[in-house]
């Protein structure tokens, strides 16, 4: 277990950067998987005062403070409704009510986990973090950048004329999911996402202009094919790699004919 | 370093080390029903209501607990025998080491969602395990509850 030496609830962001920047100092997001760690953290960093645990939504887009619970975005009425509820799909079989009333949307993306059905949400939508001092990032780009000391704030999504769906495979209801796939039509651009490969969840566009024109049955699945040769997956302890293709094609197939409006997937 | 918050009702002030965890601060004073179970967050047996919100003591730091309500079972007696009769009348305790946990996240379902339909149960509830029942009586039990509101307790009273 995580042995914390000193405890501060930081009373700015430039007092949290500041601590950041030593090594053996943590920031604490919802502590579901830090607490599990056998590290020794000289300062725990709280970020809990620094009005960040609100999601805000204006005219233009959503503003989702890195300290807002999975619970908070599941319950979220302007979320789920400007994402056709794929929010509250994204992340209601994560472990528990409790487990999503502590986790945090901000740890969640920070951690950029190779299971994470959040950030595989995320990334169907124009969707940026605010970063303290690297401003404004598109999530993609974040998600392949390496950890640093710089602060989560908030993950910003831009409200454009946008249909998403969500599925997600488990084993078991609750637990890490087999394959993650997110699909959308953004602005009239279709993109499929894919995560727990179990690596970072990517995007996978439409380059080839496969669904132009709309989707068809037949359409879904030679795109769904497209995509199950374009993600590289891996194996672990819950699936094979050639289980998680065979699942990118089966997942990516079902999204697309849900978002498409032929088929609807409980 | 030193934490002031109100545990069922009580102001309370203590001196805790800062990697403290909230479950052990709680036994530390008494709260035997918050119960140490999977140390992964996955089993609900910690669970404990954080200004009225269902949380999971073994996952937070006592410290920033601090200036929040806290409530176990060991505070909520009278709302919980209201339902964990018609629990027992299932026979869904069985070894009982999950009920605590159980009767703490049902009390919050009920207060966020008075009239739960099954899937909503389950759904609300599936942060909770229990290695006994296959959760079947648990969901007997609180249906029952809900179709008899109005009566105090079932047949074994509570």
């Amino acid at each position: 277990m995580m042995n914390i030496q000193n405890y501060i609830q930081a009373e700015s962001l430039e007092e949290a950067y500041l601590l950041n920047q030593k090594k053996s100092t943590r920031i604490l997001g919802g502590m579901m998987w830090l607490k599990m760690s056998g590290n020794t953290v000289g300062t725990a960093v709280d970020l809990c005062r620094l009005g960040l645990n609100a999601i805000e939504e204006t005219a233009e887009g959503f503003s989702i403070g890195a300290m807002a619970t999975l619970r908070q975005m599941e319950l979220h009425p302007g979320l789920n409704n400007y994402t056709n509820g794929a929010a509250a799909r994204a992340v209601q079989d994560i472990v528990g009510v409790q487990f999503r009333n502590m986790a945090t949307v901000g740890g969640s993306v920070w951690g950029r986990f190779g299971f994470s059905d959040v950030l595989t949400f995320l990334l169907s939508m124009e969707t940026s973090v605010e970063l303290y001092h690297g401003g404004v990032v598109p999530l993609e780009r974040f998600v392949s950048m390496k950890r640093d000391n710089d602060l989560l704030l908030r993950i910003l999504i831009q409200k454009k004329d946008g249909v998403f769906v969500y599925q997600s495979m488990r084993n078991q209801r609750t637990d890490f999911p087999v394959l993650t796939c997110a699909f959308s039509r953004v602005d009239g651009q279709y993109r499929a996402v894919i995560g727990a490969r179990p690596a970072r969840a990517m995007v996978i566009p439409d380059r080839e202009g496969i669904l132009d024109g709309g989707i068809t049955l037949e359409k879904a699945g030679i795109f769904a094919a497209y995509a199950a040769q374009h993600v590289p997956t891996g194996t672990n302890l819950r699936g094979s790699a050639a289980y998680r293709t065979h699942l990118t094609e089966v997942l990516t197939r079902r999204s697309l004919l849900e978002l498409g409006g032929i088929e609807k997937w409980k | 370093m030193e934490i002031k918050l109100t545990l069922n009702g009580r102001p309370l002030t203590d001196q805790i080390d800062p990697g403290l965890l909230l479950i052990d601060f709680l036994r530390d004073h008494g709260c035997f029903s918050v119960k140490r179970g999977c140390e992964t967050s996955n089993c609900g047996l910690c669970t404990v209501l954080m200004d009225g919100t269902p949380i999971l003591s073994c996952s937070l730091l006592a410290a920033r607990a601090a200036g929040h309500q806290i409530q176990t079972l060991e505070g909520l007696q009278e709302e919980a025998a209201d339902f964990a009769g018609f629990i027992a009348d299932q026979g869904a305790d069985q070894c009982g080491f999950c009920n605590p946990g159980f009767v703490m996240n049902t009390i919050a379902l009920l207060r966020e969602n008075p009239d739960p339909t099954d899937e909503e149960i389950l759904a609300y509830l599936s942060g909770n395990l229990c290695r006994c029942s296959g959760y079947e009586g648990q969901l007997r039990g609180i249906r029952s509850y809900l179709l008899s509101r109005g009566k105090k307790g079932g047949s074994h009273g509570a």
